[in-house]
C-alpha cells in the first residue's frame, strides 16, 4: 500500500479582518466558519486513501476563552447517505449462513471526525445525543421501525463496529488544531474505499462544554476522468461496455498467442 | 503500485494481481483448463466483492480460452459441430444462471452458493481425478499395461433418441446430453465465474466418449462464448464487469500460461492430472473451512441492491 498522500484541500478563509469590533458592549456571540479551496476531490487511479484538510475559522471568539483553550471544534466529513441492510451469520447444519437482516435508511456511507480533544472531554453523552454527532451517537434509522428494539439495538452496534473496522467510519483525536486564536486546521481522513458523491463537511463549536455553532461545506468526491468514465459507460451503455470488456479479453488471448507462441 | 478498481471501487495493489493472474496463467497453460475456477476464489479472498469476482473472472476466462483454441485450431482438434451444440445449451445454462444470481444477490444468499456450488462440484471432481490419476500412476509403476477405453462399449446416454453425427469427434451421440451438458456448465459459469472446463473435459471424456485430443479444443471453444455471453449479461443487468481488473489477470495470465505449458510438457499425464486434483481439492478444502469455521465477524454489510 502507498502512503497516504495529503490532499491539500487548502483554505477559503473568511478571515477576520472584517471581524474586530473590539468595543462592543455585550460580548458578541461566537460563530463558526469552515472553507474548502475546492469543492470537489477526484480519485485517481493511483489514490490509496488521502487525509483532507479542512480549514476555519472561529468568529469573535473571546480571548480569555480561547487562552485557557475551552473552545472546541469537532469536524465531520459525512459521506452521501444509503440504505444498508445488516446481515447476522448463524449456523445451519453446521454451516454458516446468513439468517437475520436490518434494513437502514439513510446511513452515511463514510463517517470521519476530527476532534480538538477527545470526544468525551468535549461535552456531555446526551448533548452528542441530540446533536447526533460522533459514529458511536449517529441514529440509525431502521426501515421497518417495528422489529423489537433489542434487535435494532443490536444491528445498529454491529453497522458501526463494521464501518469502523472497515476504515469508513473513523475518529481523528487531535485532528483540529488551532493555528492562532481563531484559525483551525482540521485532517480528517479518507478512507482508500471511500465512498463517491456529495460528502458533507461539518463543523461544530463548542464552548466549555455548551454546544455554539455548526457550519458546514459539501465537498463532491468522484473518480477522476478515466476511472469516472470507466463507471459511468458500465453504467448508461452496460450492453456496449460488456462487448468492449469481451473485445479487449479476445484481443489480449490473441496478442498473447502471437506474441508468446511455441509451436 | 496501488491502482483504484473503478467497479469494485476500491484500491489494490497492481503486482498482486499481476502474480495472481501469471500464476493462475502457469497452472492453467500446464494443465488446459481456463484457470476461473482458481481466479474467483483468490480474489474473493484479496477481498473482491463475490459478484465482481464472478464477472471479472468469467471475463478474464475469455482470453486464457482465445488463446488456448487458436493452437488447437491449428491443430485441427477442434470439433465446430460439437462445440456449437454445446454452445446452444450453454446460452440457455447461462441465461437460466444470471437471474438465479441477481436473485440470490437480492436474497443476501449469494456468498454461501457460489461456496457451496465450489466446495460441492471441486471437491467431487478432484476427488474422483486423484483416485484415477492416482490407480494410473500405481499401474504405470507395477509395468501393467494401461488400460485402453473399450471402444463400442455404450452407457445410457447412447440410448437416448435425437441421435447426431459429429464428425471431427466419430460420435453418433443424442443431442439431449450435449445440451443438457452445455447447459449445466453455462449455468455454473454465469453463477461461478468460470468457463467450466475442470467439469466440461471430464464429462466429454466420460460420458460422451470424444476422444481425448478433440476434448480440450472443443471445451474452450465453447467456454470462450459461454463465458463471453456471461461477460454480457452480468455487465447488463448487474454491472458488475471490471475491465481494469480483468485486463491486469489477462496481462499476467497470458504470460503465465506460456511457461505453465512448457512446464506441463516435462510433466506425464498421470502426473499432470494428480497434481491438478491437488490443487482443486486444496481450493475446496479452503473454501469448506471457510463454510464450517466461525467467520470472525458475523455481521456483514450490503447496500440495498437496486437490480
Amino acid at each position: 500500500m502507498m502512503a497516504p498522500k495529503a490532499f491539500a484541500a487548502a483554505i477559503l478563509l473568511s478571515l477576520l479582518a472584517a471581524a474586530a469590533p473590539a468595543k462592543a458592549q455585550t460580548p458578541l456571540t461566537e460563530g463558526i466558519q469552515i472553507g474548502l479551496s475546492t469543492d470537489n476531490v477526484s480519485i485517481t487511479a493511483g489514490f490509496s486513501g488521502a487525509d483532507l484538510t479542512i480549514f476555519g475559522s472561529l468568529e469573535n471568539p473571546d480571548p480569555l476563552v480561547a487562552r485557557q483553550g475551552r473552545y472546541d471544534v469537532i469536524v465531520v466529513l459525512e459521506g452521501p447517505p444509503k440504505p444498508v441492510v445488516v446481515r447476522r451469520k448463524d449456523r445451519v447444519l453446521g454451516v454458516w449462513v446468513n439468517l437475520d437482516s436490518e434494513t437502514f435508511e439513510n446511513v452515511p456511507m463514510s463517517y470521519s471526525v476530527a476532534t480538538t480533544r477527545p470526544l468525551q472531554d468535549i461535552t456531555e453523552p446526551n448533548s452528542y445525543k441530540q446533536l447526533s454527532l460522533g459514529a458511536s451517537n449517529l441514529y440509525m434509522q431502521p426501515a421497518d421501525a417495528g422489529d423489537s428494539p433489542a434487535t435494532i439495538e443490536e444491528f445498529t452496534t454491529a453497522l458501526r463496529e463494521r464501518k469502523a473496522a472497515t476504515g469508513l467510519y473513523s475518529e481523528n483525536v487531535g485532528g483540529v488544531q488551532f493555528l492562532s486564536q481563531n484559525l483551525f486546521r482540521a485532517t480528517v481522513r479518507l478512507a482508500p474505499n471511500v465512498p463517491v458523491g456529495t460528502h458533507k463537511a461539518r463543523a461544530f463549536l463548542f464552548k466549555s462544554g455548551l454546544f455554539i455553532k455548526e457550519s458546514s461545506a459539501q465537498l463532491e468526491i468522484r473518480k477522476s476522468g478515466f476511472e469516472q468514465s470507466i463507471f459511468r459507460v458500465a453504467h448508461n451503455y452496460s450492453f456496449l461496455y460488456g462487448v468492449f470488456a469481451i473485445s479487449l479479453a479476445m484481443l489480449t488471448g490473441w496478442l498473447g498467442r502471437l506474441v508468446f507462441r511455441k509451436d | 503500485m496501488g491502482i483504484y478498481l473503478p467497479i469494485a471501487e476500491i484500491s489494490v495493489n497492481v503486482f498482486v494481481l499481476l502474480a495472481m493472474g501469471a500464476a493462475v496463467g502457469f497452472l492453467s497453460g500446464m494443465f488446459g483448463v481456463g484457470g476461473g475456477f482458481l481466479i474467483t476464489p483468490l480474489l474473493i479472498f484479496y477481498n473482491i466483492p463475490p459478484a465482481i469476482a464472478v464477472a471479472t473472472g468469467a471475463n478474464q476466462v475469455i482470453a486464457s480460452s482465445v488463446s488456448g483454441v487458436l493452437s488447437h485450431m491449428k491443430r485441427g482438434t477442434l470439433d465446430f459441430k460439437l462445440g456449437g451444440v454445446l454452445l446452444a445449451g450453454g446460452i440457455i445454462g447461462s441465461t437460466a444462471g444470471i437471474y438465479v444470481f441477481a436473485f440470490l444477490r437480492r436474497l443476501g444468499q449469494l456468498d454461501l452458493f457460489i461456496s457451496l456450488l465450489y466446495v460441492v462440484l471441486l471437491g467431487t471432481v478432484g476427488g474422483l481425478m486423484l483416485v484415477e490419476s492416482i490407480n494410473a500412476l500405481r499401474a504405470t509403476r507395477s509395468g501393467a499395461a494401461p488400460v485402453l477405453k473399450k471402444s463400442g462399449q455404450h452407457n445410457w446416454i447412447h440410448r437416448l433418441p435425437l441421435k447426431m453425427r459429429f464428425r471431427a469427434s466419430k460420435l453418433f451421440v443424442s443431442v439431449i446430453p450435449v445440451l443438457g451438458l452445455g447447459a449445466g456448465i453455462g449455468f455454473l459459469s454465469s453463477i461461478m465465474g468460470v468457463g467450466g472446463g475442470f467439469i466440461m473435459v471430464p464429462a466429454l471424456i466420460y460420458l460422451l466418449k470424444v476422444p481425448t485430443n478433440v476434448v480440450i479444443g472443443t471445451s474452450l471453444f465453447q467456454i470462450i462464448f459461454t463465458s463471453a455471453y456471461t461477460t454480457l449479461v452480468h455487465a447488463t443487468t448487474n454491472q458488475t464487469v471490471d475491465v481494469v481488473l480483468a485486463f491486469i489477470l489477462m496481462a499476467g495470465g497470458v504470460a503465465g500460461a506460456q511457461y505453465g505449458a512448457k512446464a506441463g510438457q516435462r510433466l506425464r499425464g498421470e502426473q499432470l492430472r494428480a497434481l491438478l486434483a491437488l490443487l482443486v481439492l486444496a481450493v475446496a478444502i479452503r473454501l469448506a473451512i471457510d463454510l464450517f469455521v466461525t467467520p470472525p465477524n458475523l455481521y456483514s454489510l450490503s447496500a440495498l441492491g437496486l437490480n
